[in-house]
């Protein structure tokens, strides 16, 4: 029997953050967020391990990381980790049904509870607490 | 009393008449039997302030491509029938007024995540089969009313619980809608999870074990990612997104 | 083991990780971020035995946190029962990889094998 094309969005239906919403956003955010603080989880477990070559070995580490490119990646970590902390709990408060509304009778306009003003703020407080995180990491290490 | 001293009320209409613009239609024509990809067909149609995408498709049916394949039945938003990709967002043709779209071109696909059978008109086998995998329907054994009992009790407090997410229509809005199933074909679906919600939330129902099995699973609930798309389309209010949450709570230990 | 439990694994790891890098984090701001990352700083660090235990912990945490967010969203873009078990066995074997690589660097430091 032949295949079906099952008509899926694909990945370009997934990714893109645009038709619904600052909630849908936060759902892409999240997802790359979480990808990135898993490579850099990878690269940070290698770049320590250079203490093993000694003194010099981790010279030549500090050599590559502390740069301003490696302050400029390192301050991108900070707003990936506070943006993807902060929303992780409004997620995860949210999947135990916390700050989802009451059920009860809808009636039109029927604009859906769950999508509150709770939530919206939740996410936009966490963008901007990982802006402000970010310019606390480049004041920090920029300054000395 | 003569004619000429009777005053006759002359009737004036407080409507205003809206008047008649035009708009282009793009819908995309596909038939998998015969087409190797789908195309896009451009109509202009007029239409006026109260016309919903669903009348400027029957337009295009009637005088200009009546090849044109929709399905379509109650047009007034209760029968789930009409659910398309209106402007890259799923909404329900008949429920969607031209004029509230502002666009001068309206462009008009079948919903994805749905098989086409042809142009608009999309197969909701995968949608009634992951309905009926959550049980749809009370689970009580009691089977016979009890002698003396008229009915099973439910207070309007217990209806609160639950009504909401009975609206459902099955239009498959939210199916379309959801980030996930636009790539993992073995999701259940905010649909079917709304729905195993309404019934875990029935005081008549004793099935929620039941249910709370069978979306535990490496590809039910915990593939939903409060996104909330299902709930910014659903157009009678179910907001899926709250019951699968809620939902959710009883698996994690957050309820019940 | 089924899905509702390794989701509380998920969200008990991640919670027990933004406190544990927290402090991770101040650590390095206590002497002045450059200061802090020189050799004898961190040597220090590691020789000082409940923060070498806190950061095993943390590599424990956020490996299984992390592969298992992967695991989600690889399941999630292509299903079938061969790349399913590939996924899920290759994310544990990454896990494990990774908190083995870790915990040798850990292990060697805090002993002072260095």
């Amino acid at each position: 029997m032949a295949k079906v094309d099952e008509n899926k969005e694909g990945i370009k239906g997934m990714i893109n953050p645009t038709r619904y919403g600052i909630e849908r956003f936060a759902y892409l955010l999240m997802r790359l967020t979480g990808l990135g603080l898993l490579a850099y989880f990878v690269a940070h477990i290698y770049e320590t391990s250079n203490i093993l070559r000694g003194k010099v070995g981790w010279q030549e580490f500090l050599a590559i990381t502390q740069t301003p490119e490696g302050h400029i990646i390192l301050a991108i970590v900070i707003g990936m980790s506070v943006f993807h902390t902060v929303n992780g709990i409004r997620v995860m408060l949210g999947h135990g049904g916390i700050g989802v509304g009451k059920p009860a009778r809808p009636d039109y306009p029927y604009a859906p509870q769950s999508q509150n003003a709770r939530h919206k703020i939740a996410i936009y407080s966490s963008i901007v607490l990982a802006a402000l995180a970010m310019m606390y990491g480049l004041a920090v290490m920029f300054g000395e | 009393m003569t004619s000429e001293g009777l005053q006759i009320s002359k009737e004036e209409s407080g409507v205003m008449v809206s008047p008649t613009k035009t708009i282009t239609l793009r819908i995309s024509r596909y038939n998998p039997k015969i087409n190797n990809e789908s195309k896009f067909d451009e109509f202009k149609i007029p239409y006026q302030r109260w016309t919903t995408v669903l009348d400027a498709i029957l337009e295009v049916k009637k005088h200009l491509d009546h090849s044109v394949a929709v399905r379509y039945s109650c047009r007034q938003a209760s029968c789930g029938s009409c659910g398309m990709k209106i402007n890259g967002r799923p909404a329900l043709a008949c429920f969607t007024k031209i004029s509230d779209l502002n666009s001068d071109v309206i462009t008009i696909e079948p919903m994805n995540n749905f098989p086409i059978i042809r142009d608009l008109a999309v197969s909701f086998e995968r949608m009634f089969s992951t309905h009926k995998k959550i049980k749809p329907y009370i689970i009580n054994e009691v089977s016979e009313i009890n002698p003396g009992t008229k009915e099973f009790l439910q207070t309007p407090e217990d209806v609160e619980k639950y009504i909401q997410f009975s609206s459902c229509i099955k239009c498959g809005l939210c199916n379309s809608a959801c980030p996930t199933m636009a790539t993992d074909s073995l999701f259940i679906g905010p649909q079917a999870l709304a729905q195993a919600y309404r019934y875990v939330a029935d005081n008549r129902d004793k099935g929620k074990d039941d249910r709370l099995k069978i979306i535990d699973d490496s590809h039910g609930i915990f593939r939903c990612h409060f996104a909330g798309s299902c709930s910014q389309v659903c157009p009678k209010g179910v907001d899926p997104a709250m019951g699968i949450q809620l939902l959710r709570g009883y698996l994690l230990g957050f309820r019940d | 083991m089924r899905e509702s439990v390794i989701m509380k694994i998920h969200y008990g790891t991640a919670l027990a990780s933004v406190a544990l890098v927290a402090v991770h984090i101040l650590f390095r701001l206590t002497q002045g971020f450059s200061e802090s990352l020189q050799y004898e700083s961190v040597i220090a660090n590691y020789e000082f035995l409940p923060y070498a235990g806190m950061l095993e912990i943390i590599l424990i945490l956020l490996s299984i946190h992390g592969f298992n967010g992967l695991r989600v969203i690889l399941l999630e873009l292509k299903q079938g029962p061969t790349f399913e078990k590939s996924v899920t066995y290759g994310c544990i074997a990454a896990m494990a990889l990774i908190i083995l690589y870790g915990s040798r660097t850990i292990l060697m430091t805090s002993m002072g094998m260095v």
